[in-house]
């Protein structure tokens, strides 16, 4: 790769990975919170409820020895089944409340208010 | 139903209405306890497995079934690495019986993740069981991702809505039903409004003299809540059974035997093959139970149901592993 190339390459890069820069007209500062884990442990969404700045990615991740998946009321997102360790991330760019719940167990609840 | 039977049944049918709803019956019974009850005219007899007279009647049946639960397919955790093995362990309990069954009923989380080769391994191990006929209904880890169409597509063919069905035995009407489809945030299991209409039109032109065997996964009473052990709509299932003398209830989901009898229905769940949960509130969730290998089989096992039609009586009876 020439270095011309290269410079271009890394700056494609930069702007990808810089969550609803510009795009969505949301001024996402580099030391913001872009990134927010959910843990998924004895049958519980943890920490239930999450506030988070639009544009942030959501992590989920299984630690139950059972599956589970991550599915919002409204079916604006719904995860593959998730087995021990897996992940769901996603992304919600449109502030409001979600509640979403695992179909499979769907005492399982959770809430996310983005701002 | 021929005379016959009908005949058979009345001889025992004291109050002239199928049922005797004298007494109200309330029993509740955990695994490891050993007990036979068998329902007599609605009336509750129960037995120590090692009490000889009781068995005795139990071999007198008409024609018995065994069911089996929660088999788990593809669970390979610390609670049982070896799921095959104890399933294996199961059919060999089957076919040890001093009478072959009529059929098996599996009551769902026949698979762990819905996998195609989950599903051929259990085909496979079932094989070896000395039944003709096994009869399912899914549980929740059987219908993940496609809302069940595998499932429907291997042991459906024949059924209605999501899988549900009927059939009849010897005078005995049996009905399988789905209660782990379109789950609702916050709810337990679900029957749905097109099943539950399905299940009214089934049963409304029996005799009430018809002994009935409902299974469906999730138990269709209300045993812990907090952990979606129970059907949402399941009192309206009950209600269409209410005037029938005898009505046996069979559930997994919760990986461990308990019994209510209430009026004239006979509730009853059975235990896994593949590995045990805890008793209700006693553990902060519902996931596996992890025990000492050495124990694991005495957690587990297959469930024997005789029917005697003299006696108007189911009896239903747990067996662990070893």
């Amino acid at each position: 790769m020439k270095k011309r190339d290269w410079i271009l390459f890394a700056t494609v890069a930069i702007v990808l990975a810089l969550p609803g820069i510009s795009i969505l007209g949301q001024s996402v500062s580099a030391s913001s919170p872009a990134a927010v884990d959910v843990k998924i442990d004895n049958f519980s969404f943890l920490p239930p409820t999450i506030t988070v700045k639009a544009g942030t990615r959501i992590t989920w991740t299984n630690a139950d020895d059972i599956p589970h998946n991550v599915v919002s009321n409204d079916q604006s997102f719904k995860s593959k089944v998730l087995d021990t360790d897996e992940k769901f991330t996603y992304t919600i760019s449109k502030p409001g409340t979600y509640i979403y719940y695992c179909s499979i167990h769907p005492k399982m609840t959770g809430k996310i208010v983005v701002e | 139903m021929s005379q016959q039977k009908t005949s058979d049944v009345i001889l025992y049918d004291h109050n002239r209405d199928g049922v005797d709803r004298r007494g109200f019956l309330k029993c509740m019974a955990w695994a490891g306890t050993g007990a036979l009850c068998v329902l007599q005219g609605g009336v509750l007899k129960s037995y120590a497995l090692d009490d000889s007279s009781g068995l005795h009647k139990a071999a007198k049946a008409d024609f018995s079934f065994v069911q089996i639960s929660d088999s788990h397919m593809g669970f390979n955790k610390a609670a049982n690495p070896d799921v095959v093995a104890t399933m294996k362990v199961a059919i060999d309990k089957i076919r040890a019986l001093p009478v072959a069954p009529e059929f098996i009923l599996h009551t769902g989380d026949i698979t762990h993740l819905s996998k195609p080769s989950e599903f051929d391994t259990v085909d496979q191990l079932l094989k070896a069981a000395p039944a003709k006929d096994v009869f399912f209904v899914p549980g929740e880890h059987d219908v993940l991702e496609d809302n069940g169409q595998q499932y429907r597509d291997r042991y459906g063919k024949s059924t209605k809505g999501d899988g549900w069905y009927s059939f009849d035995k010897k005078g005995v009407h049996f009905v399988g039903l789905v209660n782990v489809m379109n789950l609702k945030a916050g709810g337990m299991g679900s029957l749905g409004h097109e099943q539950l209409e399905w299940l009214e039109d089934d049963v409304k032109h029996l005799s009430k003299s018809t002994p009935v065997v409902v299974f469906a996964h999730v138990p269709l009473w209300t045993i812990y809540p907090d952990w979606g052990w129970g059907t949402d709509d399941s009192a309206q299932a009950l209600s269409y059974l209410k005037h029938f003398g005898s009505v046996t209830v069979l559930n997994g989901h919760i990986h461990q035997t308990m019994q209510k009898v209430e009026g004239n229905i006979t509730f009853h769940t059975a235990t896994s093959t593949a590995f045990p949960q805890p008793r209700p509130g006693e553990a902060p969730s519902p996931g596996p139970m992890k025990v000492p290998a050495e124990k694991l089989r005495s957690l587990l096992g297959v469930t024997d149901v005789n029917y005697m039609r003299k006696r108007h009586a189911l009896a239903v009876i747990d067996s662990t592993l070893e």
